[in-house]
């Protein structure tokens, strides 16, 4: 086994490269959540964005089609979502969780034709700096511009919560929908705007998997990725860059435990098989033990129903 | 008297819709662990039962059926709705295939992989597909410049663990410097985790990786990583065509064909199959030109001779990992032995999950 400093940076890069669609869904879950909707429907919206940026690859050969087409598909299947709870005012849980398992359907139908294709090349920015820089090179370059953003975008979403008004009207209304309203927010389409904002990230975490990961089109082929996202947020107690660090573990055990496989360690594989899981919700409850800030960051009015008297 | 022709009447029609539906309605059903395109596994037998259709004989499918509980409902559903015969496909789907055989004596039922045939109607059948593995092993052998073989492996079943074992036996033979690195996924098919168990094993050394887990994502890494790579259950050169040496191809058409023909004429018997290289059940993709002309020859000559018996995958001395003697030399491993088996031989690395 070699454990020498070039290796550990590139497989601190894998790690980061796995984390991706995490750090997206879970981020766009975040806002949504903070205006004070649960969706649940995480898995579902990943899982149209897989098939729908996959195809759209097929279909035009353009990958940027391809990305903003995937976005595009978690906005519209949000929609649904968004229409459901906030104008027939359904139940949050409830709606979510059809609209994954409406997702995993619908996206194994539109898949039928598109099973067995091999995908394309998705090109990788700065791929000379990664081989001529030992350690930082695998790190800090040689990815695809959707890990940059993905990497960005926790510490974007916390800046826009934090110090923007923008950010201040979500908060509010995830926090007090009447008092929201009072003051004159139109919380409905706050709370729309979120939830098609989360749809669109969603839509992009599953063609990451679909597109640039492991570029084909398999289905359920997020596998339980979503699930995880969603526990994330929690977990993270709701700020953005917690669920970064979140994420990573995640990714990291997940990677590092098949790395101990190969290397040969002596302990049970059911159990590394369960480190990731274990080791993330034990690190996130340990950073996340001041109470005072949990309460902070937890939208108080999330999944309740709001409506407008008139 | 009217009495009388009523009960006539009654038990004509009912042996009339009996012959009906036992002459022209024959039906074939097939129950899949995977989606039909998957490329590997599943796409093969799927294959295998568009052979069945072409042959002018009804069929129906089930895809990506847990192995488990709902293995059973879907079996019972299909047993219930009018198939005549029931291929299940993966080693999973034993019990469930047992247990609704029991209550459905009529239907006659085929086990893919498994060795439990506790009914008249059920019958098993398996390729000798460590046959292929150790084709594999030998090409490995040669090709690795790091002398470190990495394996993706599902569950430790013997299926699973008689191809490590081939493999290895075969590699150490032309090279015994070399390693075995297992890692253990616990799943047939999950693309991502199969990508990144290949991506661990290249990081660890390994310049060869091998797969017994259904999808192309482990080809598709070791192309990316510029390793090399064999293809799995089917024909998986065009997923990676610079790194896959040659692919293991499961052909099961001509045995559904010929069991499915049996059921319907009602020459169907218990039996249990186990099919290699000889009778085309296992088949070789083609040999990369990378290998060189002189080892494709030397393959293609071991291929031959598996294939007519001259030599075995398990020939003695077989050690396993303490040293204690597993076959003795001069001696090859029975079928019954490996069937069940359960230990790693010398030379691979680690311990089988228990």
């Amino acid at each position: 086994m070699s454990l020498d400093i070039s290796f550990i940076g590139i497989l601190i890069g894998s790690i980061m490269a796995s984390s991706v669609p995490l750090i997206l869904a879970a981020s766009g879950e975040l806002i949504t959540e903070r205006s004070g909707v649960l969706n649940l429907g995480v898995e579902g919206m990943m899982i149209i964005g897989a098939i729908s940026g996959f195809a759209l690859m097929v279909i035009t050969d353009n990958l940027f089609i391809a990305i903003v087409g995937s976005m595009l598909s978690g906005v519209i299947i949000s929609l649904i979502f968004g229409f459901l709870t906030q104008s027939l005012l359904t139940n949050h849980v409830a709606t979510g969780l059809a609209l994954t398992i409406f997702g995993i359907g619908l996206s194994a139908m539109l898949g039928k034709n598109f099973v067995g294709i091999p995908g394309k090349e998705f090109p990788i920015l700065f791929s000379s700096l990664r081989e001529s820089i030992p350690f930082f090179g695998p790190i800090l370059f040689g990815h695809s511009i959707v890990l940059y953003f993905a990497f960005a975008l926790p510490f974007l979403t916390n800046y826009f919560l934090k110090k923007t008004k923008l950010g201040l009207i979500v908060r509010a209304v995830g926090d007090s929908p009447v008092s929201a309203s009072n003051q004159g927010i139109n919380v409905i389409l706050v709370r729309y705007c979120c939830i098609l904002y989360g749809g669109a990230m969603c839509g992009l975490a599953g063609a990451y998997l679909s597109l640039i990961y492991t570029p084909q089109w398999i289905e359920n082929m997020t596998a339980g990725r979503g699930w995880i996202a969603l526990a994330l947020v929690v977990f993270a107690t709701w700020s953005p860059i917690k669920v970064l660090i979140g994420a990573l573990i995640f990714g990291g055990i997940t990677i590092l435990q098949l790395h101990m496989q190969a290397i040969g360690f002596r302990i049970p594989v059911q159990f590394l098989s369960a480190l990731p899981y274990l080791m993330t919700i034990i690190v996130l409850v340990v950073i996340s033990r001041d109470s005072r800030k949990i309460k902070l960051n937890t939208p108080t009015s999330l999944g309740r129903i709001f409506y407008k008297e008139k | 008297m009217y009495k009388n022709f009523f009960r006539y009447l009654i038990s004509a029609i009912f042996l009339l819709g009996f012959s009906v539906n036992s002459n022209a309605d024959f039906k074939v059903g097939f129950v899949y662990v995977g989606p039909t395109g998957d490329h590997g596994w599943t796409f093969q037998h799927h294959e295998g039962r568009n052979a069945v259709e072409a042959a002018g004989i009804k069929t129906t499918f089930v895809e990506s059926v847990p192995e488990g509980a709902d293995a059973e409902r879907v079996i019972r559903q299909l047993a219930q709705s009018g198939h005549d015969l029931i291929f299940t496909t993966s080693f999973g789907y034993m019990d469930p295939t047992n247990k609704v055989a029991k209550d459905f004596p009529n239907v006659k039922f085929e086990h893919a992989t498994g060795y439990k045939r506790e009914h008249s109607n059920v019958s098993t059948y398996s390729a000798r597909f460590y046959e292929g593995r150790t084709l594999l092993g030998h090409i490995a052998g040669k090709m690795t410049k790091t002398n470190t073989i990495g394996y993706i492996a599902s569950f430790p079943i013997p299926e699973v663990i008689r191809g490590i074992n081939a493999m290895t036996l075969a590699a150490q033979k032309v090279n015994p410097n070399i390693k075995t690195k297992i890692v253990w996924v616990f799943t047939w098919y999950d693309p991502g985790k199969e990508a990144e168990a290949a991506q661990a094993l290249i990081d660890q050394g390994a310049d060869v990786i091998m797969q017994h887990t259904d999808s192309t994502a482990p080809v598709q890494t070791a192309e990316k990583a510029g390793v090399w790579s064999f293809g799995q259950a089917s024909d998986m050169q065009r997923f990676a065509p610079k790194s896959i040496l040659t692919s293991i191809i499961d052909d099961w058409a001509p045995y559904y064909v010929e069991r499915a023909i049996a059921a319907r004429d009602g020459t169907w018997n218990q039996q249990d199959t186990w099919h290699g290289l000889k009778e085309g059940m296992v088949a070789m993709g083609p040999y990369n030109s990378a290998m060189g002309a002189d080892l494709v020859k030397e393959v293609e000559q071991l291929q031959k001779d598996l294939a007519s018996g001259k030599v075995h995958s398990f020939t003695g001395p077989i050690y396993d990992q303490k040293g204690n003697i597993l076959v003795a030399e001069g001696k090859v491993a029975d079928d019954g032995m490996l069937a069940g088996m359960s230990v790693y031989v010398k030379g691979v690395e680690g311990d089988i999950p228990k």
